[in-house]
């Protein structure tokens, strides 16, 4: 395994967990948007805004930052509630999400909130725009090996859009090797199953045969994904992919694996129960001023 | 009368359209190819992008030159724009190109979403646009470009009606922060402007003055007043029709002007307004649909500021079919007979 100590993984079980409940709080007051992609991914969002990238919360800008793409841009509330815990904006303002005048927009707007690389949510498009990224950073290396790395988050159904295909093609043409691309495996989309809506069947293989270096983990387990990153960062003769088995609605047992979590809120009273999970570590340690 | 102020080409009329003094017809797409070239000698952010079209879109030249700075994405438009969008978020400055068919045509959504929601400055380029892409067939022949990016915010929409000012539109594209069109034709084309000729995006231009009306430096004919016959508003390669129609015209002992929108979105609106209080009667002209085109943008402005009888010279929500380009012209009634009887029609309208 890398080289992350215990230490900085309680650290970042703890934060995730504190950003799951912003999620749950901030769907709850919106009254609409998408709990269980956002859960699922909280840890690898987690991992990456607090120990995976290099970039800094009060200069959104900054000119030698790591950018990271949400291509799949339903999930912000994920994202948001990392980025507010990483200190882009107070974590207060999650309870704005999805109301008239808000920066947290329903899908993520660029031109709204600092910190936001690029608007998405119509699905497909930011494998290329990554890679667009990437190639500029080439460009201004004079063609030698940028410092800078593009994270971008698909969907695992959304590959569905041939759009990907498209990008994927183009990145392992160009050796793109300061991009990494971290697919969401849940096994779910709108209308059900990945398996059954489209099948993806084996991913890995497919990217392979797209000259893409591929890994693949657990999207819950701190250790793999640092493991996952460094041995991505090695590479210096191909984009890397890591497909990360992630669980729908993650933490929360009554959300976990079930597809009509993907684009629905909960509900105060299914909030209560699941804040009250969280807390309790599932019922682990008692928290007897929650009942 | 040609607008003397504006330093046209003085032999448009002539058989040889000036091709003896050097304006030999040449296409827009030639504009935008020699434009690009300059501009990667001259500033290092421009980049450029196609998607298996480097020759026909005229990128064939760049590319050899500044290998560095090219890319080739293969036969898909929607990647074409969406890389564009990442190289724009890196401070670059992409012409991403293909058959405006294609993109804007296939890449639409990307196009709004990756490049205008976000307010990146991509250089969309779409050539081949109109029916005189000709034999290819319908299917080739983009007549639904300037309505689709037209609607849409942050966008700036460039038709140019000569290689010239496809040639400074491209450089002053490079030059602004908007996301912007730039609708190309493939065929050789009359030389309407020349190297002298000013150009501003979003400023309409009086290419034709009514006669014995003179006007003053900028052709602008507001301090000498009077009425005129019919003002004509044209954009793209078409504009060389009715430049041509307006002559004839004039030589009937009508008073037209002709104003060319080299500039779809932002409109000129003033110029419009101020040519339809002058005529009273308006007709536009244009080798795309009039649905959502030049004549539908013109007609906005109008019923709110003006109200004035106008005529739609372009294609009648149709789709285009194989053939000579200025066969379909006939075909498609957009050429300068069909002009002549818009002229008439909507001067029996007044």
């Amino acid at each position: 395994m890398g080289n992350i100590s215990d230490k900085k993984v309680q650290e970042l079980e703890q934060k995730s967990n504190e950003i799951r409940q912003s999620i749950i709080e901030s769907l709850t007051e919106a009254g609409s948007g998408h709990t269980a992609g956002s859960l699922g991914m909280a840890d690898i969002f987690t991992y990456l805004y607090f120990h995976g990238m290099n970039h800094d919360p009060k200069n959104p800008d900054w000119s030698s930052r790591d950018i990271f793409v949400l291509s799949n841009g339903h999930i912000c509330p994920g994202l948001y509630a990392t980025m507010a815990h990483a200190g882009y904006f107070p974590v207060e303002e999650l309870k704005t999400l999805r109301k008239l005048g808000t920066r947290l927009q329903g899908h993520p707007h660029r031109e709204t909130l600092p910190g936001i690389e690029t608007s998405s949510g119509p699905l497909g498009s930011g494998i290329s725009q990554a890679l667009g990224m990437t190639l500029s950073m080439r460009i201004d290396s004079s063609g030698k090996t940028s410092g800078r790395f593009v994270y971008c988050c698909v969907g695992d159904g959304e590959l569905n859009e041939g759009q990907n295909w498209e990008a994927i093609m183009m990145a392992a043409k160009y050796k793109l090797h300061n991009l990494i691309v971290i697919v969401d495996r849940n096994n779910i989309q709108i209308d059900g199953y990945t398996e059954d809506v489209m099948p993806l069947n084996d991913l890995a293989e497919k990217f392979e045969s797209f000259n893409w270096h591929v890994q693949e983990i657990s999207g819950h387990n701190f250790e793999m994904i640092d493991d996952a990153i460094d041995h991505a960062k090695a590479i210096f003769d191909k984009p890397s992919v890591i497909i990360a088995n992630t669980i729908p609605g993650k933490g929360v047992s009554e959300f976990e694996r079930r597809p009509e979590w993907h684009g629905k809120s909960p509900s105060s009273e299914e909030a209560q129960k699941a804040l009250k999970e969280l807390r309790t570590l599932g019922g682990n340690i008692r928290c007897d001023q929650l009942d | 009368m040609l607008n003397e102020n504006l330093k046209l080409n003085p032999d448009l009329f002539k058989e040889d359209l000036g091709a003896s003094q050097g304006f030999d017809k040449t296409p827009t797409r030639n504009g935008f190819g020699d434009a690009l070239l300059k501009l990667g000698e001259e500033n290092e952010n421009v980049v450029a992008l196609t998607a298996d079209l480097s020759e026909s879109v005229r990128t064939e030249k760049f590319a050899e030159k500044f290998p560095e700075r090219f890319f080739e994405v293969g036969i898909a438009e929607q990647n074409l724009v969406s890389v564009a969008s990442g190289l724009a978020h890196q401070g670059k400055i992409p012409f991403a190109a293909s058959y405006a068919m294609f993109s804007p045509g296939r890449s639409w959504e990307q196009i709004r979403t990756t490049v205008c929601y976000n307010n990146q400055p991509v250089k969309m380029v779409g050539s081949h646009s109109g029916l005189l892409t000709g034999p290819d067939g319908g299917t080739h022949q983009a007549l639904e470009d300037i309505a689709i990016t037209r609607v849409l915010p942050n966008m700036v929409v460039v038709s140019p009606c000569d290689y010239q000012q496809a040639y400074k539109a491209t450089v002053t594209m490079s030059e602004t922060s908007d996301p912007t069109y730039l609708r190309l034709s493939r065929e050789k084309t009359p030389q309407i402007t020349t190297t002298e000729t000013p150009f501003e995006i979003g400023k309409a231009q009086i290419l034709f003055q009514a006669k014995e009306q003179g006007g003053d430096q900028d052709g602008d004919q507001e301090k000498v007043g009077g009425k005129i016959d019919v003002g004509i508003i044209s954009t793209g390669v078409v504009t060389y029709q009715a430049l041509k129609t307006a002559q004839k015209l004039e030589d009937e002992g009508l008073s037209v002007e002709v104003i060319n929108i080299h500039t779809i979105k932002p409109l000129d609106e003033e110029a419009i307004i101020k040519l339809a209080e002058k005529a009273g009667a308006i007709v536009t002209v244009e080798e795309h649909q009039i649905n959502g085109g030049l004549g539908g943008a013109v007609a906005e402005v109008l019923s709110r500021n003006h109200p004035t009888p106008q005529e739609f010279v372009g294609v009648k929500d149709l789709y285009g079919e194989s053939g000579n380009g200025y066969e379909l012209f006939s075909h498609f009634e957009i050429d300068e007979k069909a002009i002549e009887e818009a002229v008439k029609k909507v001067i029996n309208r007044k």
